[in-house]
């Protein structure tokens, strides 16, 4: 009781001053606001230029895809990074960890449907027709995502998911078969490869890393602005990789505790 | 009462509920028991965030940042836009970006991008290190039968019989 009222005075302390300093901000969805204008008097904001020079820096309509893959690309290779290592923390706890040392391992009792059970014959039909057509709508916003919503990391989730539902409605087995540990760790690892081997060319080729301008003779572009534009496309299906893999082995590691045998 | 709520709340209405919803966070991140509602706790402080970088990109009259033909009129240049035929398609001759006049588009059209992109990725990395909690959430399970904080520090401050 002690405690809560403690708890309870910092956050009311930390509301009051939070809302103290409201005041400060400029309304919601004004143009001219530090954010979106830039200071008065001051340089105009960043993201202006995004707005007015993205599409004749490199050809790409959906801005946010541009800014994501291309100005900030340093940015985005470190977060599918982050996401690898998220991944390899949940293999070496749950896995690594999770399996050494059983001895004081509490009862579970693992209930799994077991094969004559009805359900299984209407979820998973159903699921069997679904996955392809979730599949399909995957690539689809990997690959579209310079024209419309979407780009690696939607779409990789979006192919997850299917994986997930396959695990869901079926045993964990049938997501497994398919995509099994070996292949989701090589995967996950491959789109990090492309991510960073588009910046390594770049190098090569003498300019900066992730600098995509330069790749213009190997994607047989015209001009360097085409080259960003569908050097982005390569990263993003990087991208797409390592969250597609990655965000199936949070699932299957957590929902099977470690085991990769039963499932929820 | 009502002019508190008219010159203080209202104006700054968007600002009240990520500091209502930060604070029910922190509540939980502080007094709850239960790692899992830590958890929950935790993702709902991010959430705040979120959704106060969302929405400084705000711009009134402005669509989304993606130079195509949902763009306001305004963006659009008339001079190249041709009546529609009597199907009610656009000429497939015509590639719907070129309708935006890209050499001189008005910042004030478009959604400000930069918050987007550092929250898409924020999000993303949410994902993961909740992942990761889940996880460690779990080896506690296993290592102490209890997700209650104060049976856990129970535990670990009695003898250790558990190794």
């Amino acid at each position: 009781m002690f405690t809560k009222v403690i708890a309870l005075i910092a956050v009311l302390i930390t509301g009051s001053l939070l809302l103290y300093g409201v005041a400060d901000f400029p309304a919601f969805g004004d143009p001219n606001s530090p954010a979106n204008a830039g200071v008065a008097g001051g340089a105009p904001s960043i993201s202006q230029y995004f707005i007015t020079d993205t599409y004749s820096d490199t050809k790409v309509p959906n801005l946010v895809t541009a800014v994501l893959a291309d100005y900030r690309g340093y940015d985005t290779m470190f977060e599918t990074v982050v996401i690898f290592a998220a991944g390899m923390a949940i293999f070496a706890i749950l896995r690594v960890l999770g399996n050494v040392n059983d001895k004081h391992h509490r009862c579970y009792k693992v209930t799994t449907i077991s094969d004559g059970d009805h359900n299984r014959i209407i979820v998973g039909s159903t699921v069997k027709v679904i996955v392809p057509i979730v599949q399909l709508f995957a690539l689809y916003v990997v690959a579209h995502g310079h024209y419309s919503p979407g780009g690696g990391f939607q779409g990789g989730v979006i192919f997850a998911a299917s994986f997930i539902l396959l695990a869901l409605a079926d045993q964990l087995n049938a997501a497994l078969r398919r995509l099994s540990e070996t292949r989701y760790i090589i995967l996950a690892v491959v789109g990090i490869l492309i991510y960073a081997g588009f910046g390594v060319v770049c190098q090569i080729l003498g300019k900066n890393f992730l600098d995509y301008g330069i790749l213009e003779p190997l994607l047989f572009t015209k001009g360097p602005e085409m080259a960003r534009s569908h050097s982005m496309l390569g990263v993003e299906i990087g991208v797409a990789f390592t969250v597609t893999t990655i965000m199936f082995a949070i699932y299957a590691n957590l929902a099977s505790r470690g085991s990769l045998k039963h499932s929820l | 009462m009502s002019d508190f709520i008219n010159n203080v709340v209202q104006p700054y209405f968007n600002f009240w509920v990520y500091v209502i919803l930060l604070m029910m966070g922190l509540w939980a991140l502080i007094a709850k028991n239960n790692l899992i509602k830590k958890l929950i706790g935790l993702s709902i402080f991010q959430t705040a965030i979120i959704l106060f970088y969302v929405s400084a990109g705000v711009k009134e009259d402005s669509t989304i940042p993606i130079l195509l033909s949902q763009s306001p009129a305004e963006a659009i240049d008339p001079s190249i836009e041709e009546p529609l035929p009597e199907s009610g398609y656009h000429s497939p001759e015509v590639p719907v970006a070129a309708k935006v006049d890209t050499k001189n588009i008005n910042p004030d059209q478009f959604a400000n991008p930069l918050p987007h992109v550092l929250m898409l990725t924020a999000i993303v990395v949410g994902v993961a290190t909740l992942g990761v909690a889940l996880a460690i959430s779990q080896m506690v399970f296993k290592q102490f039968g209890t997700l209650e904080e104060n049976e856990i520090l129970k535990q670990m401050k009695g003898p250790a019989e558990d190794g």
